[in-house]
């Protein structure tokens, strides 16, 4: 395995912002950039000139398919003003915005720029479901992966299979991290599904009665969520409830070589460790229950930071389906395999517990536009490190932070680490 | 294993689907260190020899995760295949040590908590289509 070397010259966060998630049939992926655009700007504390930002690196998995629309990152750094600096798409698929991050911080700690925008954005609603789930399956092995009539939640529900059969754990445990992601959306206004699962439930009931329909029978949210009607089956054992949604929007994130940081703020977030790894086909792995990507990209983000999983108060991870957040939190080294899934059981990972995991609703309920979910994965903990997440703020000292991003079933892997010092 | 080999065909997609129409799963074997790859590969990941050779598999494997899929991409729509009848996606580990991704036949997909990692399963061919859309799918039956 490649080693870990340390950044050449340090890299600080002094802006994070990100749009509303959702399904915007009014916006394209341009517009909702503009608006997260706008809000990073807001958070500069001491003012953002933006003629200074040297260089954009954007992720975006597909605007091709999306919205037939190729050459995306020019377009984006016209539409906030930005032109002629560099701009330059990254795609990895959903990790597109994770491997942004990444070349932002290369070109700053490399010294060819001081001051990086990075970006990610999509919008993926202008496709039906069957258009969406094409749009997404160009990112597995095409030719051997895909005749097989593997979708994406297909994958990771066959990797869910296995796990089940190794571990002993039952779908029943993967519904208590949907409670627990929709739970921590239900307080991010940023959030596509912002309700928690009860309040999903009593919508479901309220409209049926409105529409002079039988009224649907839950009792309790394990009724509803136990019930095809209520969470129909996607791919065994994943049902609608284990799946991230398709959604649009966009987050940026601006980069500062730490030397020039207090121009803009004087509670910068530093970005101490970067690993990135790329891996084979799900089926060329001697295991499902585990992404060695992931796996590799954070020993190399720790070594870079020079921590350890025990050190990392809260983290953003790709749960873009429940099992992945399951394995994730084993992947990172916060649980031994196959402990993760009691992990959410027992209110570990719940924004009070030891080790709280997605505290912006993750990818499953703040919502999935896969090329910007790994840059406002950074937004989040940037907002939790300087105490500024509001309801959902985790108490106590965020002082170390953590993201991790998954592209397709983890051919693809980015996790950094971040730092608050004072 | 057959010892029919050759090294006519190129190891690419093509040829190996060109294969598959045949009603042969193919593998390339590393001519140095001896392992098998199915889907085929031009350069052994273990060695990095690119002396590598066709061989044709066994055939028998056993399931090492599955699905069973309600919503498709277009393709099985157009096979038919829905909510109301899904079908299973599996990933088998091949008796040569090499996994490949393929449809699951032969076990009932209503019934998925029966179904148990490590089946035993036979190579399968399933066609669709006609004349020249005819299509050619690997698959494994229990």
């Amino acid at each position: 395995m490649p080693k870990s070397k340390s950044l050449a010259r340090g890299v600080a966060i002094v802006g994070a912002g990100m749009s509303k998630f959702g399904a915007f049939s009014e916006k394209n992926s341009r517009d909702l950039f503009v608006e997260a655009f706008k809000e990073m700007t807001k958070s500069v504390d001491k003012g953002l000139d933006p003629s200074v930002i040297e260089s954009l690196y954007v992720g975006n998995f597909s605007s091709d398919q999306f919205e037939h629309q190729a050459h995306t990152a020019p377009l984006l750094a016209d539409a906030v003003g930005l032109t002629p600096i560099p701009a330059t798409r990254v795609e990895g698929a959903c990790a597109s915005g994770g491997l942004a991050l990444r070349q932002g911080v290369m070109a700053i700690a490399s010294g060819m720029y001081d001051v990086v925008l990075v970006g990610g954005a999509e919008r993926m609603t202008g496709l039906n479901t069957a258009g969406v789930t094409d749009a997404l399956a160009t990112a597995a092995d095409v030719p051997f992966e895909i005749p097989a009539g593997f979708t994406f939640p297909g994958f990771y529900a066959a990797m869910a299979s296995a796990y089940m059969h190794r571990y002993r754990m039952t779908p029943e445990h993967l519904m208590n991290v949907a409670i627990k992601n929709h739970d921590n959306a239900s307080l991010n206004p940023n959030a596509q599904f912002g309700v928690t699962i009860q309040k999903w439930m009593e919508g479901r009931v309220a409209a049926a009665i409105k529409k002079g329909k039988p009224a649907p029978t839950w009792s309790t949210i394990w009724d509803f969520l136990h019930d095809e009607a209520g969470n129909p089956t996607v791919a065994w054992p994943l049902r609608l409830f284990d799946c991230s949604p398709v959604t649009d929007g966009a987050a940026a994130v601006l980069l500062v070589a730490e030397e020039r940081m207090h121009e803009f703020t004087d509670h910068p977030i530093h970005i101490i460790g970067s690993g990135q790894a790329s891996g084979s086909a799900l089926h060329d792995r001697p295991e499902l229950t585990t992404i060695p990507a992931a796996k590799i990209a954070a020993t190399n983000a720790y070594e870079m930071a020079g921590v350890t999983a025990k050190d990392i108060r809260i983290a953003e991870v790709h749960d873009c389906f429940t099992i992945a957040e399951v394995i994730a939190t084993e992947d990172l080294g916060f649980f031994a395999p196959g402990e993760g899934f009691k992990a959410a059981e027992d209110g570990v990972t719940a924004r009070n517990g030891a080790k709280p995991i997605n505290t912006s609703g993750g990818l499953k309920a703040k919502g999935h536009p896969v090329g910007a979910s790994g840059v406002a994965q950074a937004v989040e903990v940037f907002k939790q490190m300087r105490g500024q997440a509001g309801e959902r703020q985790v108490a106590g000292d965020v002082n170390l932070a953590l993201t991790h991003n998954v592209g397709a079933t983890g051919s693809t892997c980015a996790v950094h680490v971040y730092e608050r010092r004072n | 294993m057959s010892e029919e080999t050759t090294t006519i065909r190129p190891f690419s997609a093509a040829a190996f689907n060109q294969y598959i129409a045949e009603h042969k799963l193919m593998g390339t074997r590393c001519t140095k260190c001896s392992k098998t790859y199915a889907p085929p590969r031009a350069i052994c990941p273990n060695c990095h020899s690119e002396k590598m050779e066709w061989v044709e598999t066994s055939g028998k494997g056993k399931l090492a995760g599955f699905t069973v899929i309600y919503s498709g991409p277009t393709f099985m729509s157009e096979q038919g295949f829905d909510r109301k009848n899904p079908y299973i996606s599996g990933i088998v580990e091949l008796e040569e040590g090499t996994n490949i991704s393929a449809r699951i036949t032969g076990i009932d997909p209503l019934k998925p908590s029966e179904i148990k990692i490590g089946t035993p399963l036979n190579v399968d061919f399933i066609e669709f289509g006609e004349g020249e859309a005819k299509k050619t799918y690997l698959a494994f039956k229990a």
